[in-house]
This record gives structure tokens, C-alpha cells and sequence, in this order.
């Protein structure tokens, strides 16, 4: 099965990741496709931003091979934007210099200025569109939280990456910002139906935004030997929406949220819920997984 | 409440009050040091230890404006030019290289690698000790004198600026080889910018060291500088100009650190705002 999904946009087969002795991700089998809104969220601890790391190519996996649209990946390029919780922003530059970041970088600084008014005009575009236009001229220590996070997301989206990373980025924001922050995600998504790869520790975030939803955990069980060196694996892997409920935060009120809710933090938050990797809620339709080696070693005896 | 203008934790000394205290410091040491000299010189008017305020406004005035007899130039200007002349250069180029080395040992892990050890090493090394090392070396000229300066400064700006920049979140480079940067546009277009106000307030910390640098080689081996006067001097118990000459000296450290403090303020309003 995983032949034909390697040639997805995202593509992560046998991933390991470990520091020193101790192992982090224990063998991440995933495949994400282009337009998908993917949540990744566990418990803390889970390697779920070491994952976002791999993804984005700022750590190397320990084993196992992460593929982008087939090509292997190599260290952080224009193909993976990213927006982090802190430092997505430099704070020596204007909102306006960091949105237009990058069209200055693809130029040298003498192009780069005869062309000024044509980038900027460009970057107001994208302020606008953050609502952040009247901020142009501040730097960023005098932005608030929320208002900093979205000239992050604008300084992402005039790069068009392939695969939009995110890392916690409205983790430090107060319940009304981020709330809104959401939903900003959320029509930014449905206008360009661009592949997010959106990690939080916020289940409700995650089941809300998400098209579907990824959860790590270190809890849970298999038949490897008591003191095999285990890290988190995907636990639930779930497709919801996307439908027109979903847009609205009201849908956080109904019983059907809080199920989801309920089901996932059973399965991947709470330590003495060991389920059985056989069990694990892998019901997306781009869901798979292979065993590890010990896996089959230990069903086989 | 009444909140204390002086006394205790809570103390809110006013505008004005403030400006007094800043200035009693000052006050007290010109009224100490009057009333010592006095004492000193109406015992034996021709006392050379504590000469008077106008004796040594005196002496500093005909260093200022009179011509020297022997070589015509007005000592204190030379001087003052000879002495900054070197000062400049030597910091100045401590902190061109220091930068450099600084941003590039932190952020290729390759080049952190060779000189991890290596710096430190020379850091350590006391610059006064290689003093007659130079003076051997490049002779008695300018060169030896600047290069004191130069080594004294260079190491110990490279090892804050590589600290500094390994203090910066990774994560601001990861994004901007996101954004389509290169490595070299990671390290001078983003990394670089970001860390001149450091630079600037660092050289203002080494610029203490520089002028002791500056003033011990003056003295040891020169024809002119301030250094060089103050140790001259020295020989005939001229206190009436070695005084004014601390201070001269102390003023032009003062204004160099205001001009850059100035500069850090007004050129990178960021930096200040990021810190609070």
C-alpha cells in the first residue's frame, strides 16, 4: 500500500528518532496529501514538535526516510514554510521587512532596492489580508501576541511552500486571540486549500481545525519484550470534515465535538490507557503503518 | 502614602533631587581635594603633590594653546590626536575581525569546531605580556602600539559575539532558509543586522581595556600621546598636568562611549525594545 502513497506530498516511512539512548518517535509511518489540513497533537513529551522538526528538515531522523512528493529531503528549504509558537519573526525587522523577507533574499540588496516599491506593494497585499496593514511599520516587540503570530502566518504565505508547518502557533496566545486565529486559519485554508501540517498540545484545537487528525502517544502497548526501547507512535489517525459546520466555532459545542474529544484523549493522553497497537484507531483513508522488526519477531515466537 | 525621597526601598527621589544626588559625588571630591591642597600648599607654597584648581587649569591651558618650544605642535592636541589615532585603529579593527570571527565560528559548526579551543586559548593569553613580544617584532613605530590594542580587543569581542549569536533561536535560521536563503544570506543578511548593536555595546565594554592598552605601550616606548606625556612627566612631579591629563583622558572615554551608546539608541531602536 505505501508504494502508491509514497509519491504523496508528504511521505514519512519508518522514522525513528532517538537522543543519545532514549527514543523519541518509534517508528512514524505517515502520508499526507496536498490540501489536507493535518493536526498533530499528544501528550506532552510525545515528539510530536521533533516530528514537525523532521518534517520542516531542521533535525535529521535517527532512521527511516521522510519524501517530499517522492524526492528525498534534505535541510530546510522554500518547499516547507514555518511558523513556530516564538521566533517566527525577526525582531530587528519592520512587519512590513519580515513579510517581504523573502523577495528581498531572492534578490541582492542593490536589486533588491530598485525594486522596493514593487515589494512592498506586494506585502501591504499580504498585511491586508492579515489585517495587519495598519502595523506595517512596527517591529515586532511592539506587536501583541496575536498580532505578531499573524504578520508570522503572512511572512509564510507570500512564500507559497508546498507544505505549511506550524508549532504550536497559538499556544501562547490569550482564549479570545486565539480563538479568532483559528478561524483566520481556518478561511485562509478554504480561500488556497494549501497542505497544513499544524502541531498542538490542545486536543480541542486539533479536532477542530483539522481535516484530520494525528495523535502521538508513548502510552500504549505492544508485544516487544517489557524493556524494549519504545517511543511515541501514531496512535489515532482520523479523517473529520471538512464541511461547512466546521468553519464555525458553534461546532465545539456539539455532542459529536465532545466524543471525538473524549475518544482521542482516552486514547493518546491517558497513561494508564495502554491500548494495543492492533487497536489503534488508524481509520484515515491515507492511514497505514508497518510493523518494526521487534513487532514481528515477537508475533512470530 | 508619602513615599520616602531618599531613605528605603521605596524611595522616589524627584526630578530634581535626583540631579543633586547625581552631582554630590563630584561636588564632595572638589571640596575634599581644595581643602587638602590648601592645607598642603600654605604650609610650602611650592608643594607639588595637590597643586590648586588654577594651577592645574593653568598648566592644562598652556599645554592646549601655547606652541611647544622645542617642536612647535600644541602638546595636548597632538597628544590627544597621536593617542586616539591609535586607539581608533586598533579597536576599530578588533571589532571588524571580531565580528567576523564571532558570527562565523557560531554559525558554521565546522569553523566553532577549529576554533573552539583556539580561541579561548588566546583570549586568555594576558596582552601586556606579548607587549615586548611586538615591540621585538614590529619595532617601536605605531605598529607594535596598535596591534596591542588590536589583540587586546579582537579575542575577547569574537567570544561574546560567537556566544551571543549561539544564543539566537535556531529556529530564526531554519526559517529563513525557509524564506529562499542562502547560507551566506543566513549569515550576513539576517544573522549580521541583528547583532550590530551588540557589537556596538560590546566594544563599548572593551574600550576600558583598550585605553589601558593604549596608555602602557605610550608609556613604555613613544614620542608622543597622552600616555606618553602623563609618563614624562612623571619625572619632574608635574601633577598640575598629570591631573587635568586623567581627566582629558577620562572625557574623551566618556564621550567615545556616549557616541556609541547614542548610536545603539537611535540607529537600532529595536534593540532596547526587545530586551524589556
Amino acid at each position: 500500500m505505501h508504494e502508491e502513497l509514497s509519491s504523496s506530498l508528504l511521505h514519512i516511512e519508518d522514522v525513528h528518532k532517538c537522543y543519545g539512548d532514549k527514543t523519541i518517535l518509534d517508528d512514524i509511518d505517515l502520508s499526507v496529501a496536498a490540501g489536507e489540513f493535518v493536526t498533530i497533537v499528544g501528550p506532552s513529551g510525545c515528539g510530536k514538535s521533533t516530528l514537525l522538526r523532521l518534517v520542516v528538515g531542521q533535525e535529521t531522523p535517527s532512521a527511516g526516510a521522510i519524501l517530499m512528493e517522492g524526492q528525498q529531503m534534505g535541510p530546510p528549504n522554500p518547499d516547507r514554510g514555518v511558523v513556530y509558537q516564538h521566533y517566527s519573526l525577526y525582531p530587528h525587522l519592520s512587519a512590513i521587512d519580515n513579510v517581504t523577507l523573502n523577495r528581498r533574499l531572492a534578490l541582492n540588496p542593490w536589486q533588491w532596492r530598485s525594486n522596493r516599491k514593487a515589494i512592498y506593494e506586494e506585502g501591504m497585499q499580504y498585511l491586508e489580508r492579515v489585517n495587519m496593514a495598519d502595523h506595517a511599520a512596527k517591529y515586532p516587540a511592539q506587536l501583541s501576541g496575536g498580532q505578531r503570530q499573524r504578520v508570522a502566518i503572512a511572512q509564510a504565505l507570500i512564500q507559497k511552500s508546498k507544505i505549511l508547518c506550524m508549532d504550536e502557533p497559538f499556544s501562547a496566545l490569550d482564549p479570545g486571540t486565539r480563538e479568532s486565529l483559528q478561524l483566520f486559519l481556518l478561511e485562509l485554508w478554504e480561500e488556497t486549500k494549501m497542505t497544513i501540517f499544524f502541531v498542538t498540545h490542545d486536543l480541542e484545537e486539533a479536532v477542530y481545525l483539522g481535516t484530520r487528525l494525528i495523535a502521538l502517544s508513548q502510552y500504549y502497548s505492544d508485544d516487544r519484550a517489557a524493556g524494549a526501547a519504545r517511543g511515541a507512535k501514531v496512535v489515532v489517525d482520523r479523517h473529520f470534515g471538512p464541511n461547512d459546520q466546521a468553519i464555525s466555532p458553534t461546532v465545539k459545542a456539539t455532542a459529536e465535538f465532545a466524543m471525538a474529544v473524549k475518544d482521542i484523549r482516552q486514547q493518546a493522553f491517558d497513561p494508564d490507557h495502554m491500548q494495543h497497537v492492533k487497536d489503534f484507531d488508524l481509520s484515515h483513508p491515507h492511514s497505514w503503518a508497518t510493523r518494526t522488526l521487534g513487532e514481528i519477531a515477537a508475533e512470530g515466537s | 502614602m508619602e513615599l520616602p525621597r531618599f531613605f528605603g526601598l521605596h524611595a522616589k527621589p524627584g526630578k530634581i533631587l535626583s540631579l543633586v544626588l547625581a552631582l554630590l559625588p563630584f561636588a564632595l571630591l572638589v571640596v575634599v581635594y581644595t581643602i587638602a591642597s590648601d592645607a598642603r600648599l600654605s604650609e610650602n607654597p611650592n608643594d607639588k603633590l595637590l597643586p590648586s584648581l588654577s594651577q592645574m587649569y593653568d598648566a592644562f591651558m598652556r599645554m592646549a594653546t601655547e606652541p611647544n618650544r622645542r617642536s612647535g605642535d600644541l602638546l595636548l592636541w597632538s597628544d590627544t590626536f597621536a593617542s586616539l589615532q591609535r586607539l581608533l585603529i586598533g579597536v576599530g579593527g578588533g571589532a571588524v575581525l571580531g565580528l567576523l570571527i564571532g558570527l562565523n565560528t557560531a554559525i558554521f559548526p565546522g569553523l566553532r569546531a577549529m576554533s573552539r579551543s583556539f580561541l579561548t586559548f588566546l583570549s586568555i593569553i594576558p596582552p601586556l605580556t606579548i607587549l615586548p613580544i611586538l615591540f621585538i617584532a614590529f619595532g617601536v613605530g605605531e605598529t607594535a602600539k596598535i596591534s596591542l590594542i588590536f589583540i587586546g580587543t579582537v579575542f575577547v569581542i569574537s567570544r561574546d559575539l560567537q556566544l551571543y549569536v549561539l544564543q539566537l533561536p535556531r529556529e530564526q535560521v531554519t526559517k529563513a532558509l525557509t524564506l529562499g536563503a542562502s547560507e551566506l544570506a543566513v549569515t550576513y543578511r539576517i544573522i549580521l543586522p541583528q547583532i550590530m548593536p551588540r557589537l556596538l555595546n560590546t566594544t563599548r565594554l572593551t574600550l576600558g581595556g583598550a585605553w589601558l592598552f593604549l596608555i602602557a605601550a605610550e608609556m613604555i616606548s613613544a614620542t608622543e600621546g597622552l600616555g606618553y606625556r602623563i609618563g614624562l612627566v612623571r619625572r619632574y612631579l608635574a601633577m598640575d598636568i598629570i591631573i587635568p591629563y586623567v581627566l582629558w583622558i577620562t572625557l574623551l572615554g566618556f564621550t567615545i562611549d556616549w557616541i556609541l551608546r547614542t548610536i545603539v539608541a537611535k540607529r537600532y531602536p529595536w534593540y532596547q525594545s526587545e530586551k524589556g
